[in-house]
């Protein structure tokens, strides 16, 4: 089928619209996503076209909207649960992380969460330390869960797609920023299976790691540095939890250099497991250490010059890459 | 509102017997995994709900097979009066691959999902969004089935009390939240821990149908979960129920309880739910007492039985286990 230029809101729109055609058993809760269409209008024309009892508004009640969420997936509905922020996913930690993860290993493996819980992260905007976090690695972190972060429209169709149609509880984390940039998505079926990266540009000399809004700036760096005669391959690995270790691997074999790129703050940070990952098991395809890019170990502040200062610029990765490859030296 | 003990007509037979055999049946389990575990056969926390059986059993008695039911920490009553099979309970207590959740869960997240159980929970409080949960998953299916959340008077004060019974009442769900008001979380009394202990107030606060019962009459309980179910499938869900009861020993095994008030015990001890459900079988069912003596010798020896199944099976080993969790 062809392919239009969508925005990502109206690619994870699309998403939900196939699949609750598809299945009456998907529903949707959350604040302001009925009538409002939600925050980043994802959710618009829901209401209209599948009703009040599949699309519906719920209080400012976030740690039982999740753990309702859970309970429908355990009895076996396909809930789709949308936090306005993934800060505010916090109030239902407990259920994402004592609840969710764990019910199938707790039941001996038959009982199943097919639970989708979508909510948006990052810097952008001026919104400051409790609208502005990137949690990735709260939730990488607890077995059971799956992470999912897609960088482009044809992704989040592709993605929330096959998040609706899995087992497994996801942790469909969007960007705010993203929700308005645009690319090219199929019509109709598109299906992306979990733990399968995504090679953005092809490159020789040095692999550059990245996901969510990483993957555009990433890019952007790597524009930059074919501008200086450096081929910088540019993997998204789209969900990070499973993981496409495989992709990463061959990547570095064929690079051997590799910068990992991340919004979140460094301490604790998936890039730094992703890179304990390539020392244990890539060690000897290695010509330079393993570099990370990361947000500042801080609270996201107001001022707009000291928010960028705290997230990975363009520059940063720019430089992270040529410091890989020592061209810093070679002038 | 504060319910009206008296009732009119003679309860059927088989209810009766179907209470007391329940309760009966929980008390048996109760009493002799605690055996198991002073033996060193059981490992970790074990919460028996002795003295409390009649709330269980009289709920459980009022729904249908479609119907869904999630509990607490202290589960293993719900568990069995939902319908589980004593061999997969024993077997799960000692952590054998005949278990309900094959040595993975424990005491403390025992559930038979076959039967529509949401499972026990170790975090108290948190089972409340999930009931919840199920219910609005039934309604979104357009089923009629109802589901029953059992808490505790611990967790009304916890955020998703209100949270939860809000959304079922907002959306009209077919959910009944049944508080077992034990009087106590732990050794913290209620009085402590609340400054108003009529804890159905709280639902009525929030315009939910609200009722406070005697818990240790399962035949009381039985018949004002009825009315809720009823009332749920007509649509006028949701309801709550606050059952007072009260606990026959500590928190958990290993706690002698010496803190609660020996009066207050002897007062609840005398209105022993499982012995009040042997009265009304002998008394308004008609059952002699060696009847009844047989039905539970019969109990026992399923208890009994179950434990040396139980012994006999074998556990998941460590390389099941290994690829069992590859993928997480
Ligand atoms: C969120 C949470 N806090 C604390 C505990 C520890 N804890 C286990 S049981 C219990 C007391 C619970 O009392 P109540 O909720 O009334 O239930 P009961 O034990 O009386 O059945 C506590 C504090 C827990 N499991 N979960
Ligand atoms: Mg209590």
């Amino acid at each position: 089928m062809a392919d239009r230029e969508l925005m990502y809101r109206e690619a994870l729109r699309e998403a939900l619209f196939e699949e609750m055609e598809l299945n009456d058993e998907v529903f949707i809760i959350g604040e302001g996503i009925a009538e409002r269409g939600g925050s980043y209008k994802v959710t618009e024309g829901l209401l209209a076209k599948f009703g009040a009892l599949r699309v519906r508004d719920t209080p400012i009640s976030e740690a039982s909207m999740i753990g309702v969420g859970v309970g429908a997936a355990i009895a076996h509905a396909r809930p789709v649960v949308e936090i306005l922020y993934i800060d505010f996913a916090m109030l239902g930690m407990d259920q994402i992380v004592n609840q969710a993860a764990k019910f199938r290993l707790m039941t001996g493996g038959e009982g199943r969460v097919p639970f989708v819980l979508r909510t948006q992260g990052g810097t952008g905007g001026g919104v400051a330390a409790q609208h502005s976090q990137s949690l990735e690695a709260l939730f990488y972190h607890i077995p059971g869960l799956r992470v999912v972060m897609p960088s482009t429209p044809h992704d989040a169709k592709g993605l929330l797609k096959y998040a609706l149609r899995q087992p497994d509880p996801v942790m469909f984390l969007e960007h705010k920023h993203l929700y308005m940039t645009k690319g090219m998505v199929p019509e109709g079926e598109l299906i992306i299976e979990f733990g399968k990266a995504d090679i953005k540009r092809e490159g020789t000399d040095v692999t550059l790691i990245a996901w969510s809004n990483m993957v555009p700036r990433t890019l952007e760096a790597a524009e930059q540095l074919a501008g200086e005669g450096i081929s910088a391959e540019v993997l998204d690995p789209r969900t990070l939890v499973p993981l496409d270790k495989d992709a990463i691997l061959a990547s570095v074999a064929k690079t051997n250099r590799v910068v990992i790129v991340q919004e979140a703050v460094r301490r604790g940070g998936v890039a730094s497991d992703i890179a304990s990952i390539i020392q244990q098991e890539a060690f000897y395809d290695l010509d330079a250490p393993v570099e990370i890019v990361a947000g500042m170990n801080t609270p996201i502040p107001f001022n707009l010059e000291l928010e960028k200062a705290s997230v990975p610029q363009t520059s940063d990765i720019v430089a992270a890459a040529k410091s890989v490859l020592h061209a810093d030296k070679a002038a | 509102m504060a319910a009206d003990n008296t009732r009119s007509n003679t309860p059927p037979k088989e209810l009766l017997e179907k209470l007391f055999t329940t309760a009966f049946r929980i008390r048996t389990f109760e009493s002799g995994g605690i055996k198991l575990y002073r033996q060193g056969l059981v490992r970790g926390y074990f919460h028996p709900s002795l003295g409390q059986e009649g709330i269980a059993s009289g709920a459980c008695a009022a729904i249908e097979d479609r119907d869904y039911i999630g509990s607490t920490h202290r589960g293993h009553g719900h568990c069995i009066a939902r319908g589980a099979e004593i061999d997969g309970m024993v077997a799960e207590l000692l952590q054998k691959r005949t278990g309900y959740c094959k040595g993975y869960g424990g005491s403390m997240h025992i559930a038979d999902i076959t039967k529509n159980n949401l499972g026990a929970n170790g975090i108290v409080g948190a089972g409340t969004p999930l009931g919840v949960g199920a219910a609005l998953a039934n309604q979104v299916r357009g089923s009629d089935a109802v589901t029953i959340t059992f808490t505790t008077d611990g967790a009304t004060n916890n955020g998703t009390f209100l949270e939860s019974l809000n959304l079922a009442a907002i959306w009209n769900l077919n959910f009944i939240l049944i508080i077992e008001n034990n009087q106590y979380a732990v050794s913290t009394t209620l009085e402590e821990a609340t400054r108003d202990t009529d804890l159905y107030k709280r639902g009525e606060a929030i315009g939910v149908e609200s009722h406070q019962i005697d818990g240790n009459d399962p035949l009381l309980v039985y018949e004002t979960v009825l009315d809720a179910v009823k009332k749920c499938r007509s649509g006028l869900g949701p309801v709550l129920i606050e059952a007072k009861t009260y606990r026959h020993s500590g928190h958990h095994v290993n706690d002698p309880g010496k803190y609660m008030p020996e009066e207050r015990l002897k007062y609840y001890m005398d209105r022993d739910p499982v012995d009040r459900a042997r009265d009304n079988l002998i008394k308004l069912g008609k059952m002699s007492a060696e009847e009844v003596a047989k039905l539970e010798e019969e109990i026992q020896q399923e208890f009994d039985a179950a434990v040396e199944k139980a012994k006999a099976a074998g556990e998941i080993s460590v390389e099941e286990f290994q690829d069992f969790v590859s993928a997480y």
